[in-house]
């Protein structure tokens, strides 16, 4: 109430005014960004190239529609990619070491899935838990577990790569290069994750609570709410959203290494924060994340098709845009 | 009165959005007067006092300041002419510490750096003037809400002020603490300062006041010398109808009603040791104290929302609530008295709070909005919320109305068992009654209630019985019928005690 208001406007432009415009930028940017790319390279506009874009985004837009969850409900994951790395070590490790025995290759590496599934639950929980049970920031716990998780795969790495077996390849090559439909397997696996993602986030009770606590956690623990429950389920939500980006990730390159899934923490804040979500939490959207996230590969697509920048600046391009959302986001709230 | 007066709004109106709230007001205010603002929540007060002093831009009219036509940006170009504004609601930085609030923005400096020592001694000297003893370097976040609201103050007098604008001040105040703030405005208006003072207390008005101003829904109905009117004709004038008996009728608690919350022994490790208490079904048990006395803190403790131990029992059976939830699956609810940082979420809309408490209901397993649009729109016919569009944010009520939409979020979890701390602070007269007769009608329906009041005349024209509480300990257990206030005021300020009530029937046992 003590914002200062400004003269009132005729009703155009109140009506313009109740116009989500703070929710359309990220919108805004990406079709920018489409008619950009196809005005540099012809390449751009195909189906196969666009494919390849939104292949890309993947990874890094399950994991944020994981993340969308901890920084609505007013917290931080900065363990993402460690955690990605470690789980996708430990899961060749292991298929390796199942591999040649009673089992199936098949079988291999479904078990190989559940046991990252189920693994990236429990690193979730033991983040989710420190930060609530233990009471310490979240910005601390994650950037300790960053550490943890990172340390853990060199040291099962050897310092070195971790290669999953070349049978075992030939068995899980499909889940990231085959298509069904025509679309390919990575790109239906986020849009189900987008999908199951909004509806939790926006047609549930826990979805509410989320961003109730979010934007004050006082108020909703005295709504009977179960604060520390629910905050430590945004956390396992976050852990279980990197597992199916890292069951997605290794039949890819068939490998992981001390370096795998470096920045990837950075990246999904990037498409949260791009996507219109408040970093102090409290409000947000998972199309905004997936749009986000998508936008984010774009730049390094198009920076990739066009000679007039280089594709190391990448990185610079992207931070660029990273500040100027979360500057329009800023003026758009008129403080 | 001679004086010419020193700010003045001539045909003030304002607008949020399409709708005007203030309509074509006029008000002045002359040197060495406390003038008053009264109404309804959501009358507009707040939002005139914001136009005066530079918060909010006028849509028609003009202020005018020693008969000059004024136009004040923001609110610093007011506050450097003398006009200063305390806020309905605290507006101070938490983590700060009480000195740099006070100084905040124009730290005095000295060598080029900021004069710490100086403004200490300022701050230290100005909140011995408040008689208010609060370590200068103590956090705001460490204050209670009054010493808060009196650091306020003392950041409102420390400018040069000409014009003090105070929006419900004694709102949080203790009785001593309200008598500390007459004694300065006394003092402020002997030095020509002008006051303008809303405060729904009409007693207070009576007392501090010389003009009082009534708004009704936006509109002036009038300005009058306060001597010329009681406080029965100011509250029929906001109101715009004669209001009859402020409390309803007192039904006896039935012999036989069964006992539905029973506290033995409480303990709250700093603020509350070995409180027992009981309330029966269809009965109003006042709680009375001075604030700080820890009835808050008993009833957070006994619901899951601080850490306690004793023995709890709701329907005579023994419970043990670690969460609130636990409280509210037995259908015990607790009316928070701080609606701003724990009863609203200020930037989420209306429906959204009101359903936020039995969410459960309204989602199973998905949200069903149109159910929930239909609770709000209950609630607000219900608690008659005053607000012109429902799809506002919370924080864009009045004060009361707010209040009102806490009181609905409560309800709508239909407990048989409700406490209520401080429910009528910052609500109009014409809605305390309506708040008096909803407790009414939930004694009738066999809710027991529970009501934690700095109010005496509310506690004692509703409770069947009073615990009035003394720093953490219950000092008496007294009989609602035929209760004064000086008696109630005896056990608050721990003068007479009675001997713990040996009366609960079950002795306890010691392990
Ligand atoms: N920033 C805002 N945006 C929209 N409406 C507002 C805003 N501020 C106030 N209003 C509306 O203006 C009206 C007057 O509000 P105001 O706060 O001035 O009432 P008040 O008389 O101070 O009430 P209370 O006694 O409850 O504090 C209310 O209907 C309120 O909902
Ligand atoms: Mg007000």
């Amino acid at each position: 109430m003590s914002t200062p208001e400004t003269v009132a406007a005729p009703s155009w432009r109140a009506r313009l005014r109740r116009v989500p415009w703070q929710q359309l930028t990220p919108l805004a940017g990406l079709v920018l960004l489409v008619i950009v790319g196809s005005l540099m390279h012809p390449a751009f506009l195909t189906s196969t190239n666009l494919f390849n874009v939104l292949t890309r985004s993947a990874f890094i837009g399950i994991i944020a529609v994981g993340g969308t969850f901890v920084i609505i409900g007013g917290g931080i994951d900065l363990s993402v990619g460690s955690m990605a790395a470690f789980l996708s070590g430990a899961m060749i490790l292991l298929m390796n070491a199942l591999y040649g025995g009673t089992i199936s290759p098949v079988g291999v590496v479904l078990i190989g899935v559940g046991l990252v599934l189920g693994s990236g639950l429990l690193a979730g929980a033991a983040n989710g838990l420190a930060i609530t049970r233990g009471r310490i920031e979240p910005f601390i716990v994650t950037l300790g577990t960053l550490g943890i998780f990172r340390s853990l795969v060199t040291y099962l790495a050897d310092g070195g790569t971790i290669s999953l077996n070349f049978a075992l390849r030939g068995v899980y090559r499909p889940v990231f290069y085959g298509s069904f439909l025509g679309v390919p397997i990575p790109v239906w696996a986020f849009a189900v994750v987008a999908v199951l993602g909004a509806i939790l986030l926006h047609r549930t009770r826990f979805g509410r609570y989320v961003r109730a606590i979010g934007s004050n956690q006082e108020v909703a623990r005295y709504a009977a709410i179960r604060v520390a429950r629910v905050r430590t389920l945004t956390y396992v939500i976050q852990g279980l959203c990197v597992a199916i980006a890292v069951v997605l990730y290794v039949p890819r390159l068939g490998s992981a290494s001390a370096s795998t899934g470096i920045l990837w923490e950075l990246e999904a804040i990037a498409a949260v924060i791009i996507g219109g979500t408040a970093l102090k939490g409290g409000s947000g959207h998972i199309w905004g994340t997936v749009v986000g996230a998508i936008m984010l590969s774009l730049i390094g697509n198009v920076l990739n098709l066009t000679s007039a920048i280089s594709e190391y600046l990448n990185g610079t391009v992207q931070g660029l845009i990273i500040i100027g959302a979360v500057f329009l986001q800023r003026g758009r709230q008129g403080r | 009165m001679a004086h010419e007066p020193i700010l003045s709004g001539i045909g003030l109106s304002k607008s949020f959005g399409p709708i005007e709230v203030l309509h074509a007001v006029d008000v002045d205010v002359r040197p060495g007067e406390v003038h008053a603002l009264v109404g309804e929540n959501g009358a507009g007060k707040s939002t005139l006092m914001k136009l005066l002093s530079g918060y909010h831009q006028p849509n028609a009219g003009e202020v005018v300041l020693d008969g000059r036509p004024v136009r004040f940006p923001d609110s610093n170009a007011a506050e450097a002419a003398g006009i200063v504004l305390i806020h309905q609601e605290l507006n101070l930085v938490p983590d700060l510490t009480v000195e740099e609030n006070v100084f905040l923005g124009r730290e005095p400096h000295r060598f080029g750096l900021v004069d710490r020592g100086a403004a200490r001694r300022a701050t230290a000297e100005l909140l011995a003037t408040l008689r208010t003893e609060v370590p200068v370097t103590r956090r705001v976040r460490d204050l209670s809400v009054s010493q808060a609201q009196m650091v306020e103050i003392a950041k409102a007098v420390s400018r040069e002020v000409r014009v003090l604008c105070m929006d419900e001040p004694t709102d949080v105040l203790t009785g001593r603490e309200t008598e500390v703030l007459f004694d300065l405005v006394r003092r402020l208006t002997a030095d020509g300062v002008a006051i303008l003072y809303v405060s729904h207390k009409l007693d207070e008005i009576m007392t501090i006041a010389d003009r009082v101003t009534i708004l009704r829904d936006g509109h002036k109905i009038g300005t009058f010398d306060v001597g010329d009117l009681t406080p029965a004709e100011m509250a029929r004038r906001m109101v715009g109808r004669e209001l009859a008996d402020m409390y309803p009728p007192k039904p006896a608690v039935p012999d036989d009603a069964p006992v539905a919350l029973e506290i033995e022994g409480l303990d709250v490790p700093g603020f509350v040791h070995g409180a027992s208490l009981r309330v029966r079904r269809g009965e109003v048990l006042g709680i009375a104290g001075l604030v700080g006395a820890g009835r808050t803190e008993l009833f957070e403790g006994a619901l899951g929302l601080r850490p306690a131990h004793g023995s709890v029992r709701k329907d005579g059976r023994p419970v043990r609530w670690r969460h609130p939830e636990d409280a509210k699956l037995d259908r015990v609810a607790y009316l928070t008295e701080d609606r701003k940082a724990k009863g609203l979420l200020l930037g989420k809309n209306l429906r959204e709070n009101v359903v936020l408490q039995s969410l459960e209901r309204f989602a199973r397993p998905f949200v069903h909005l149109r159910a929930e649009q239909q609770a709000l729109e209950g609630a607000v016919e219900e608690f008659d919320v005053r607000v012109a569009r429902l799809d506002v944010e919370a924080g864009a009520l009045s004060g009361g109305n707010q209040q009102k939409i806490v009181l609905a979020k409560l309800m709508l979890t239909e407990p048989d068992v409700v406490i209520l701390d401080e429910p009528t602070r910052g609500i109009d007269v014409g809605t305390k009654r309506q708040i008096y007769f909803y407790v009414g009608e939930l004694l009738a329906k066999g809710v027991a209630v529970v009501l934690i009041s700095s109010e005496l005349p509310e506690v004692l024209g509703l409770a069947h019985r009073v615990v009035v509480m003394h720093d953490g300990a219950i000092t008496g257990t007294l009989d609602g019928a035929g209760l004064d206030e000086e008696t109630v005021m005896a056990y608050a300020t721990g003068l007479r005690r009675d001997p713990p009530p040996a009366t609960l029937e079950s002795p306890r046992v010691h392990t």
